[in-house]
């Protein structure tokens, strides 16, 4: 057993950012002499081969397979076909919506060592450890596979850096067992915008979060957000409870707030989702009346307080 | 028809806590206990499907846990589950998801559902990997972070969306029996009325130990675990600079930095 092992992530003929992260995580646990190789399943998949020819790869290994997009009997059956041929002792992933629906069954069933959302991988005295949240993100958790001669390993996105790229590493394909999925993909849907509003767009967001409390408090930040020359956004909750359309979503499952340079935060705890999809953003002021709030990790500046009256005394500026 | 929902007692960390003495975990004194928020989503689904459903549908909630767990199942019940089921045994302590989704898996193949519901994570250790890991054992059809489900019992398929990074859906049908993971804000929840609530208190909860399931020790707990912690602690936090004052002097200078980054005059 020896080597690291990345599956690289594609969608639409797009190779997904995060893959090069993976690459990146690879090689900062690489030892001598050990051997990275990356894979990328799709009907094309040589197509990526540029892409993915970055310092620190050995080998890009093509999978072709009949489906265009991801299918998690397709996965669980070529990844763990590959796994069996190449013997890695680490395989990375990401922590995506795609790896949500393979990794663990393949995990489960193959006896690999298993962890997600990992932000830190690191051996120590020869052993793999990575390190996760735990508890809500309030603690962080120290992990080991005592006796898994594989680890798969599910890695959070944009905790690592991609290589530089330009290299040239040696191209194999890897032909994939047949399997007759169970599951069909069909379109993609794109989330309507109900009020037209493009949040990659925006540069100023003034985002709510579940500790507005009710939906008639929605209003005066509406209002807020207008004086103050913000986009109104909003965290995973309160558009779950319908109080603001999808589109204004922020936050990693949500609109990508790509083009968002000043972020205003009020009482949102923070979610890992939320803070993953905002960590791009130069300054980030987030308002809580809680201090423990997970946002305050990763905000520029803090206001510890009650957020209705940080509001209305804004309001007054403007 | 059946729907067997997983559900999980999360655990929320008090204000103040602290590391058990091995390092390994928080003291459970400090642990404030509820129904998983995804959870309640999965619940009204299924609970859905039975209400709009011309054939006979009964949803079973199950989860693994200690005697406390009943509190959450209750919850289930008084929302709408017609069954309650409660897997423990002292070995499963200190399991990861997977040892979990070992005992979900032999509850599945006793209950044979037609689908089994879980939430996509859990927000206290947010593995993402029970529901998924479950139908790995099993040997089922599965799909995570599953929005607008379409499903009329007695069908061979599923409709539903995944819900991607960023805004985009992808259109999936999946064979029956199936394993599907629930995401958040595919319904609107409802809350349980005094009266279902007093009824649930009086309805029964079934009780299973590992023998029942047919699972040895070792199939749970640390052996049964595809990782091990090491050491819990409490990382450095609070990189934000804390803007300090009164509600007034924190928007005068909140206002600032808005009028700065807007390149007006302050």
């Amino acid at each position: 057993m020896s080597g690291i092992l990345v599956i690289a992530e594609q969608r639409r003929g797009e190779l997904r950012p995060v893959s090069l992260e993976l690459v990146g995580a690879a090689q900062s646990l690489r030892r001598d002499g050990e051997q990275v190789a990356v894979a990328v399943l799709g009907q094309e998949p040589g197509r990526f081969v540029p892409t993915l020819s970055v310092a620190g790869v050995d080998t890009i290994v093509t999978v072709k397979v009949p489906q265009p997009e991801f299918d998690p009997d397709t996965f669980v059956a070529a990844v763990g076909a590959l796994i069996d041929a190449r013997s890695p002792d680490v395989v990375l992933v990401a922590h995506s919506v795609d790896s949500f629906g393979y990794a663990a069954a393949l995990a489960a069933v193959r006896g690999y060592g298993f962890a997600t959302d990992v932000f830190k991988i690191e051996r120590v005295d020869g052993d793999l450890v990575a390190t996760r949240g735990g508890y809500g993100q309030k603690v962080s958790v120290e992990l080991d596979f005592p006796n898994r001669s594989t680890v798969l390993l599910a890695l959070r996105s944009n905790m690592f850096k991609p290589p530089d790229p330009g290299a040239a590493p040696q191209v194999t394909a890897f032909e994939a067992p047949v399997t007759i999925g169970r599951a069909e993909g069909k379109e993609f849907v794109e989330l309507s915008s109900a009020d037209d509003v493009d949040m990659t767009a925006a540069e100023f967001i003034l985002s709510i979060g579940r500790g507005i409390g009710e939906e008639a408090k929605v209003e005066q930040f509406r209002e807020l957000a207008d004086a103050v020359g913000a986009t109104l956004g909003c965290s995973r909750p309160i558009a779950d409870a319908g109080w603001l359309p999808k589109s204004r979503q922020v936050g990693q499952s949500g609109k990508t707030a790509s083009a968002c340079k000043l972020y205003i935060a009020m009482g949102v705890s923070g979610a890992i989702q939320h803070l993953a999809g905002m960590k791009h953003v130069n300054t980030i002021v987030a308002v809580n009346s809680d201090a423990e709030a997970s946002i305050f990790t990763v905000a520029t500046y803090g206001i510890v307080g009650d957020i209705f009256e940080v509001a209305d005394e804004l309001r007054r500026l403007f | 028809m059946k729907i067997l929902v997983a559900v999980k007692q999360v655990a929320a960390l008090d204000e103040d806590f602290a590391i058990r003495d091995d390092g390994r975990d928080v003291d459970p004194d400090f642990l404030i206990r509820d129904l998983n928020e995804w959870d309640d989503f999965s619940l009204e689904e299924a609970v859905k499907i039975k209400e709009a459903s011309g054939v006979p549908v009964e949803v079973i909630a199950v989860s693994v846990g200690p005697e406390e767990v009943d509190e959450s199942l209750r919850k289930c019940l008084a929302k709408g589950a017609d069954r309650a089921l409660r897997v423990w045994d002292e070995a499963v302590r200190g399991s990861d998801p997977i040892a979990i989704a070992r005992i979900l898996a032999a509850v599945a193949r006793r209950e044979a559902p037609d689908l089994l519901f879980a939430g996509v994570q859990s927000s206290d250790q947010a593995f993402a990997s029970t529901g998924i890991a479950t139908a790995g054992l099993l040997g089922w059809p599965h799909a995570a972070v599953v929005a607008n489900l379409r499903y009329t019992p007695g069908a061979k398929t599923a409709m539903f969306r995944r819900e991607l990074e960023g805004g985009l859906l992808h259109e999936v049908e999946i064979q029956v029996p199936a394993v599907l993971t629930i995401q958040a804000g595919i319904n609107t929840p409802r809350y349980a009325s005094l009266r279902s609530i007093k009824q649930a208190a009086a309805k029964p909860i079934e009780v299973l130990g590992l023998t029942d399931l047919q699972l040895g020790s070792d199939a749970v707990g640390e052996a049964g675990s595809l990782s091990r912690v090491r050491r819990m602690y409490i990382p450095e936090k609070g990189r934000a600079q804390l803007i300090e004052g009164g509600p007034a002097e924190q928007a005068l200078r909140l206002a600032a930095i808005i009028r700065e980054f807007k390149g007006e005059a302050t």
